[in-house]
């Protein structure tokens, strides 16, 4: 047992305490804290990795009480990719942070941060049900708090929507839960998938009720249509940073639903036969088509950005619906790109909304400064928003077609990822030529251009890493998607995780 | 015994809903506390309802009753606890910046400062 696996969970949440209580009135002393802390979640977050492509799954039993009765955490391959993307977006979001001076601007931005990640860490690694409920409200009483960060009037009651839908969610969740362990006395995932296989057949009812309460929960959390009414005013009115951390957080649903997909519910199983896949399938693609819409048909850059995380939200569900390995593959490549690519596109409108005042795409605005650099960078997010070549999103989306080419109605599912696709580049194009072409075309009065244009060095850096990023995601495209081949061979043999969990015996 | 439960269940559940619906701050807030209290009687109850029976396994006694539900309904209480305090502290941050307890977003560009005069303007007849 390798107490590595409880270090992404114990870090931060020692630290955000520390950096509340020791450092409050240090700004400079929180930073380094903060970078410091994210940085060795990423060093952590590769060692689990590395320990899970060499050694396989890992149940670690806190306390050490043997698995159905404990509370187990558990590091497979899918666990440490999504611990590794969560640190690595953590990362480019906190130097930006710190670039920007967003944290100047209210208080404990470092501390919420960390209570954050640690939320997004557990909820990544637990292998119990009612753990997962528990980590879902550490990270989303973090995220309350940094969704509000910096206050004023609209944010506050964007705020409020947002906490009073996600109660609603996490009763719902606990419904979920009770009526799970109602029917199947346990709540440990891998002892679930065990009890669940065999249930008797008068059971089977309550155990369809549950698992459809369960995904409505992780659609919430991964904003599926007709569940997605939280994100845009959340996202778009939360500080742009802020918003681009907020990408892993639908990632979050997704995970949970690929998790419960293939280890609880997986298809074809006797209780709940492919309900699952049949109730994700359309939604995604609603979802996809709500998005890419709104993209079009947004009226300021912070919901445009929004949207196109919805839409892309909806691609990954499109991809995870199959439930079969090579989607799963795709699915996971996918959810790489769009994590980076939607945080990436959230900054880029961070740094535009900082020089314009406000995001709205009317007319008659006066250029904004270091115009040049910062739509070359829009522009780069957006084409890998967009899922256009040369960057990963092209890949991405490839794939997933690929994928589900073979798939009943497989047809009209491309029509709706290459339609949507095309809605996409116009509403990205039209934002961008808005913002960033027509001011100079319109006569501008003298000194409009001397909007302030302040020296965020890091900012910049932070963002360019970002995109870099997805460059290093195309080139090794290779290497990448044979190792997430690996990783969706491995959680659709669910024998594996469960062998890790409760020992051979138990499998 | 099980009709009194579920029936009670299924009214604080209904009511917590309809109190959701009002989209105003209060009732929103007592909502969701409605829904809490309905959840965790629910979890309460996913052991199975027994009568004077201890909760752990003990040879003098004809049963037991199910200890984990029990750790579930601890957990769930906190949680809501802490969260119906979050909410409250931002519905009422957001009432004393806007002048205004409506959970809905209003105004055309939904929330730019735009509109905040004239939510301040109309806050004292809302505010009853």
């Amino acid at each position: 047992m390798s107490h590595w696996i409880i270090l992404p969970v114990v870090l931060p949440a020692m630290l955000a305490p520390l950096i509340v209580l020791g450092m409050r009135h240090d700004l400079v002393l929180q930073r380094v804290a903060s970078v410091a802390g994210t940085l060795g979640l990423g060093a952590i977050a590769a060692h689990l990795m590395w320990r899970a492509t060499v050694l396989g799954p890992e149940a670690y039993l806190l306390g050490n009480w043997p698995a159905p009765f404990g509370i187990v955490l558990v590091n497979d391959r899918l666990s440490a990719l999504m611990l590794a993307l969560a640190a690595v977006l953590a990362l480019i979001v906190v130097l930006y942070v710190i670039g920007s001076g967003w944290d100047r601007r209210g208080r404990h931005f470092h501390a919420l941060f960390q209570f954050q990640l640690m939320g997004v860490n557990g909820a990544f690694l637990t292998g119990d049900a009612f753990n997962l409920f528990v980590f879902f409200e550490i990270l989303l009483i973090a995220s309350y708090g940094l969704m509000i960060h910096a206050g004023g009037g609209a944010r506050l009651k964007a705020g409020v929507q947002y906490v009073a839908y996600n109660l609603a969610g996490s009763t719902l969740f606990l419904f979920a839960l009770g009526t799970i362990y109602a029917v199947t006395g346990t709540l440990n995932m891998a002892d679930l998938a065990v009890r669940m296989a065999e249930l008797p057949e008068g059971e089977a009812a309550l155990a369809r009720v549950a698992c459809v309460l369960l995904i409505i929960v992780f659609a919430v959390k991964g904003a599926l249509v007709p569940f997605q009414f939280w994100l845009p005013a959340t996202y778009a009115l939360a500080p742009g940073p802020v918003a681009a951390l907020f990408a892993i957080m639908t990632k979050v649903g997704a995970y949970a639903v690929l998790r419960f997909g293939t280890l609880v519910y997986p298809p074809g199983s006797p209780a709940t036969g492919d309900i699952v896949a049949q109730m994700l399938l359309p939604g995604a693609v609603l979802t996809l088509i709500a998005g890419m819409v709104g993209v079009l048909g947004a009226r300021s850059l912070g919901r445009m950005a929004a949207y196109a995380a919805i839409g892309s939200m909806g691609t990954l569900f499109l991809a995870i619906a199959p439930f079969e390995p090579r989607a799963s593959a795709a699915a996971l490549y996918y959810l790489i790109h769009s994590t980076l690519a939607a945080g990436c596109l959230f900054l880029a409108v961070d740094l535009v909304t900082a020089r314009r005042g406000d995001d709205a795409l009317g007319p008659d605005r006066a250029p904004i400064a270091q115009g040049g650099v910062i739509g070359a960078l829009y522009f780069a997010a957006a084409v890998a928003v967009a899922g256009m070549p040369p960057l990963s999103g092209f890949v991405g989306k490839l794939l997933v077609l690929d994928a589900v080419r073979a798939e009943p109605y497989g047809m009209w599912l491309w029509g709706a990822i290459l339609g949507t696709s095309l809605i996409a580049i116009m509403g990205l194009g039209r934002a961008g030529s808005a913002v960033f072409w027509k001011p100079h075309g319109a006569a501008q009065p003298a000194g409009a251009h001397a909007a302030h244009a302040p020296a965020q060095p890091l900012a910049f850096v932070a963002l360019g890493a970002g995109l870099a990023l997805i460059v290093a995601l195309t080139l090794l495209a290779g290497p990448v998607t044979g190792w997430l081949g690996a990783t969706a061979a491995e959680i659709h043999t669910p024998a594996i995780y469960i062998g890790a969990v409760l020992g051979p015996a138990g499998g | 015994m099980e009709l009194l439960v579920a029936s009670a269940i299924g009214v604080m559940t209904a009511s917590g809903i309809y109190l959701i619906l009002r989209l105003r701050a209060f009732p929103v807030i007592l909502g969701l506390s409605m829904l809490t209290y309905a959840v965790n009687t629910f979890l309460f109850v996913t052991g199975r309802l027994v009568v004077n029976r201890p909760p752990i396994l003990s040879p003098e006694a004809a049963g037991y009753t199910d200890p984990l539900p029990q750790a579930l309904v601890l957990t769930a209480i906190v949680i809501s606890f802490g969260m119906t305090a979050v909410t409250v502290m931002m519905a009422l941050g957001a009432f004393l910046e806007t002048g205004d307890d409506r959970i809905e977003m209003t105004g055309e560009d939904e929330g730019e400062d735009e509109g905040t005069a004239g939510d301040g303007a109309r806050a004292p007849e809302d505010a009853r």
